[in-house]
């Protein structure tokens, strides 16, 4: 990894990084609010097909970790690679074209969904990818297929209002397939839901899961992390405090930090 | 005069009371759309200034901005007053109303959620499709009843083109009554405001009606 460093600041900012497997590779991530070093040396990489569960207090920068990677925080330090192409390299971004061309390689899906209310259920859907140019009737077919798997026929022309929260995320996750990304990112899908409602939304994760889609999902729910994680992330005081197969972090973590987090989280 | 005399005079003004309102209406709304569009600009100078010009327009009657506009050009450079004074009328007014309109837009554009902004930008909108798609329709369903007041009032603040003796029905009304020294014309002008406005009540009533269908 170091070694791409002395080519950083050079050149096209897009251009490859030889010899990377990882759909995502995050190398030295900064991120900086005022004089609060939110993000201090993140560096991570996310393989084609993992799930990789991210946990940590509040507070620890896990919502600014995504952010970053989806482009909604401007990083500043450190890089961000899709497919082992800079999207941001040393803290410097690539051009607007660039990003866009990027962003439909991600998905992201919510806490609170952000669902368009004003939108029919299928509208939320199929707008995006229309708006990319395809075909109308390819999205609304491919649509529906999307509903029938999250368990929502029947509610195309739904609103959003009309609902239940789990619904909704349902639909929020159906709209960010509908754009074939090759990564989907979760920020605590199911923290705005009642308990109730949270197992219908973690069964179709696990079930994309199933499937060998890569995901990022930051969560409380530590035993759906443990259970369909392939590599679990810990992260304090915006560091990556340790990482590693789910069944090392939560059955024998080596560091205090973590040990100390998940003893709170039994209680 | 006979009550239906003032009636038949007082309409004649009519066509011209409705030509201020809908004018104003024509160019109010989407002026204001720019103004608060500017007052929320990030460079400082331009909300600075758009901020200005909106406490002057809000913050001074409208009858003493019709007086500056219509002989504001007399005084300053000499100018004929212009022949047509619903050319300065529907000016002075589209310009108060766009600061006030500009207000409520501002209040509805930041009263949309972040979030809404944010799933837009990952989902791919551009930052003008964002706008015109998702946020401008969530802001004008939720200013609806806010711009249905100042609609309301407009159709009342039309009375004060008299000021300026522009012939629409409440000038004319004033007149026959100086003229008959009768209380009659203020009563009947008093009736056609409020038909109007009640017409103006339904019409705004459906319209938000129509953006019943979601939350
Ligand atoms: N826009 C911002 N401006 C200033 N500080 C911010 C901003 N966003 C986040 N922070 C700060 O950055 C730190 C990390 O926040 P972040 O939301 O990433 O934490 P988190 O791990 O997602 O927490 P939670 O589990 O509560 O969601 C916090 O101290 C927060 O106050
Ligand atoms: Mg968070």
């Amino acid at each position: 990894m170091a070694d791409n460093k002395n080519t950083a600041g050079s050149g096209l900012i897009s251009e490859e990084s030889p010899g990377d497997p990882s759909i995502l590779s995050i190398r030295s991530l900064q991120k900086v609010f005022g004089a609060h070093t939110v993000l201090k040396d993140i560096s991570l990489s996310v393989n084609r097909g993992n799930v990789v569960s991210i946990i940590g207090p509040s507070g620890s920068g896990k919502s600014t970790l995504l952010r970053c990677a989806t482009f909604l925080e401007h990083a500043d330090g450190g890089d961000i690679l899709y497919d082992g192409c800079y999207a941001i390299r040393d803290g410097v971004r690539a051009s607007k074209a660039e990003l866009n061309r990027f962003r439909t390689r991600f998905g992201l899906v919510f806490q609170n969904f952000n669902l368009f209310p004003h939108y029919s259920v299928m509208r939320n859907i199929t707008e995006p990818p229309i708006l990319h140019g395809e075909d109308r009737e390819a999205v609304r077919a491919r649509a529906a297929e999307l509903l029938h798997k999250m368990g929502l026929e029947g509610k195309e022309n739904a609103y959003p209002y009309q609902l239940s929260g789990g619904q909704q995320q349902r639909v929020a996750i159906a709209r960010a397939l509908a754009l074939n990304p090759e990564i989907l990112f979760f920020d605590e899908p199911t923290s705005a839901l009642d308990p109730e409602l949270t197992g219908e939304v973690l069964k179709v994760i696990r079930q994309l899961a199933e499937e060998k889609m890569t995901m990022v999902v930051v969560t409380h729910e530590m035993p759906f992390a443990r259970a369909v994680s392939n590599r679990v992330i810990f992260m304090d005081g915006g560091v990556i405090v340790e990482e590693g197969h789910p069944e090392q972090v939560f059955g024998s973590p080596t560091q205090e930090r973590t040990k100390q987090f998940l003893r709170n989280y039994q209680q | 005069m006979s009550l239906m005399t003032m009636i038949v005079k007082m309409s004649e003004g009519l066509s011209k009371t409705c030509a201020i309102f809908f004018l104003t209406l024509l160019f109010s709304l989407p002026l204001g759309m720019i103004v608060a569009l500017l007052r929320m600009s990030k460079v400082r100078i331009v909300s600075a200034v758009t901020r200005f010009v909106i406490t002057v327009l809000r913050g001074t009657p409208l009858m003493l901005q019709l007086l500056a506009v219509t002989y504001g050009p007399y005084y300053l450079f000499g100018s004929n007053v212009a022949r047509n004074k619903l050319i300065p009328v529907v000016i002075a007014f589209s310009i108060n109303y766009a600061a006030y309109f500009a207000e409520i837009y501002r209040g509805g554009i930041e009263s949309i959620p972040i979030g809404q902004y944010e799933a837009a930008e990952v989902l791919g909108y551009s930052k003008f499709q964002t706008f015109m798609r998702i946020i401008l329709p969530q802001v004008i369903k939720r200013i609806m009843p806010s711009v249905t007041n100042e609609v309301v009032t407009l159709v009342k603040d039309t009375s004060m083109a008299f000021t300026v003796s522009y012939q629409e029905m409440f000038t004319i009304g004033k007149q026959i009554a100086n003229s008959q020294t009768s209380f009659m014309p203020f009563v009947v002008a008093g009736a056609f405001y409020y038909i109007f406005n009640v017409i103006v009540d339904y019409l705004m009533g459906r319209i938000e009606k129509r953006l019943d269908y979601y939350r």
